[in-house]
């Protein structure tokens, strides 16, 4: 009991001692569609997502639930959780990575500041890395970041049946754009 | 940056049950799904004639009853929908309500789902016997039915439906007015887009006057088995039942037919969704 107790003080002291590099969010975006052309539109938001940044490490990481995209349709939603993303199976997605420029990010700046962004993006069940640019805008303290990235499907063993094949594209452009709140 | 998985952990969201079933139908009778707000579903129904028809009927495709039917969903939790069979010139309207929805995590997490259906069934043949007295409410019945669904694995999904139906008139005096049914089905995935479904629906040697019969005579219960298989926008649905009809009347109490003896006819659903309203408004 008393090692606990120690450890998990041990631990928040942890967290104190950087906290003010930490920032957070719940409500981050990331919304996604398919560049295919086609009367229905393959496109999908979803407002709750999960991210951390590390200022003074560059650090990020993400982490969305899948069944949390929205659709326009109700079908392809649940097309998407069951047939593509098979949510059951695999209900999230995330992605840890770095800021592989950190010093070019002047914090305490206003200002907008280009990055890149290189780590492990873990969806459907497979982890592959990415490396992808974007932007940190800094605005009265406020943090928020951009990026826009385009997703292989079949790099995530996510097949589309030859059926469908001319109604979504091989590459999905995902784009991120997340406003960061001091962790405390 | 294990806070970020410790704090998701900690603030653990309801996350409900989907796609039980492929469609809101399990093969005659309803599933425990419903069409999505703002979505209608259109519903084409054939049962074959009977197989043990032999050669010269091709195996009962020679004759066919069909069921057109619409269904919309007002919101996520209630659907209306309206049909129309050949079979006894049948009208059919019914509302659907989601009372409960299988659920994990949040404050009242809930193991099952489960809905209500009523429907009623208004048969427009010509009355049998012209010369009495003939009132319209005769040709009126209906359906009550509660759906109890758990999706237990992505593979299977099982349901039972008690149900209850009504005639305002029987055929004949000995007949019941009132019969009492307990459904039992369910569904094993066996790929993405193809899954095995059975339903049965038993009659229950129930009644509200002692002594009638609690079944109409020459009847048998309901038994169902086939393949729902899914592309895009659509649901096909193709089986073997001993029944005839499509309505709750019909199949769950008037089914003639003996499935071990080979009465048993071939048939099919086609469901097609249109979104007619949009869910999210387009910045």
């Amino acid at each position: 009991m008393k090692k606990i107790i120690f450890a998990s003080l041990f631990l928040m002291s942890a967290i104190y001692a950087d906290a003010q590099n930490i920032y957070m969010t719940k409500t981050g975006k990331i919304s996604f569609f398919s560049r295919a052309k086609s009367i229905d539109k393959v496109e999908a938001d979803n407002n709750e997502v999960s991210s951390v940044l590390n200022t003074q490490t560059g650090e990020v990481v993400f982490a969305v639930l899948i069944k949390g995209f929205h659709f326009e349709s109700a079908l392809m939603e649940e097309h998407f959780n069951e047939n593509y993303l098979e949510s059951g199976k695999f209900p999230k997605s995330t992605f840890k990575g770095k800021i592989s420029n950190p010093a070019a990010v002047n914090f305490s700046k206003d200002g907008v500041y280009p990055i890149t962004v290189e780590g492990d993006l873990t969806l459907h069940g497979v982890t592959k890395k990415i490396s992808s640019t974007g932007s940190i805008t800094i605005k009265a303290g406020k943090i928020s970041a951009f990026s826009k990235f385009a997703v292989k499907l079949k790099n995530f063993n996510i097949s589309i049946p030859s059926l469908v094949a001319d109604k979504i594209s091989e590459d999905i452009d995902v784009s991120v754009d997340c406003k960061y709140e001091v962790k405390n | 940056m294990k806070m970020l998985e410790a704090d998701s952990k900690k603030e653990k969201k309801r996350d409900y049950a989907t796609a039980t079933f492929k469609t809101s139908r399990l093969i005659n009778g309803h599933s425990i799904e419903n069409a999505a707000a703002g979505v209608m579903d259109f519903k084409v129904s054939h049962r074959f004639g009977m197989i043990n028809k032999g050669s010269y009927e091709l195996f009962g495709l020679d004759q066919a009853t069909m069921r057109m039917g619409l269904d919309y969903g007002i919101s996520n939790r209630l659907m209306i929908g309206v049909g129309r069979s050949t079979f006894q010139k049948q009208y059919d309207a019914f509302g659907k309500l989601k009372i409960l929805r299988q659920s994990k995590g949040g404050r009242w997490p809930s193991p099952i789902s489960i809905s209500a259906v009523s429907t009623v069934m208004l048969k427009t043949l010509k009355w049998e016997n012209p010369k009495r007295q003939n009132f319209y409410t005769s040709r009126l019945s209906f359906a009550h039915q509660l759906i109890i669904a758990r999706k237990f694995s992505e593979g299977l999904s099982l349901q039972l439906m008690p149900s209850f139906v009504h005639y305002n008139l029987a055929s004949t005096v000995n007949e019941p007015n009132d019969i009492f049914a307990l459904g039992a089905g369910g569904r094993i995935k066996l790929s993405k887009r193809l899954s095995f479904n059975v339903e049965y629906y038993h009659v229950l040697p129930l009644s509200f006057v002692e002594g009638e019969s609690y079944m109409i005579t020459g009847t048998k219960n309901s038994l169902a088995v086939g393949f729902d298989i899914e592309t895009g926008g659509h649901v096909f649905q193709l089986h073997f039942t001993n029944s005839t009809g499509m309505t709750e009347k019909t199949f769950i109490t008037e089914t003639t037919g003996d499935f071990f003896k080979g009465d048993i006819h071939f048939g099919f659903n086609i469901s097609r969704v249109f979104t007619i309203k949009n869910r999210k408004k387009k910045k």
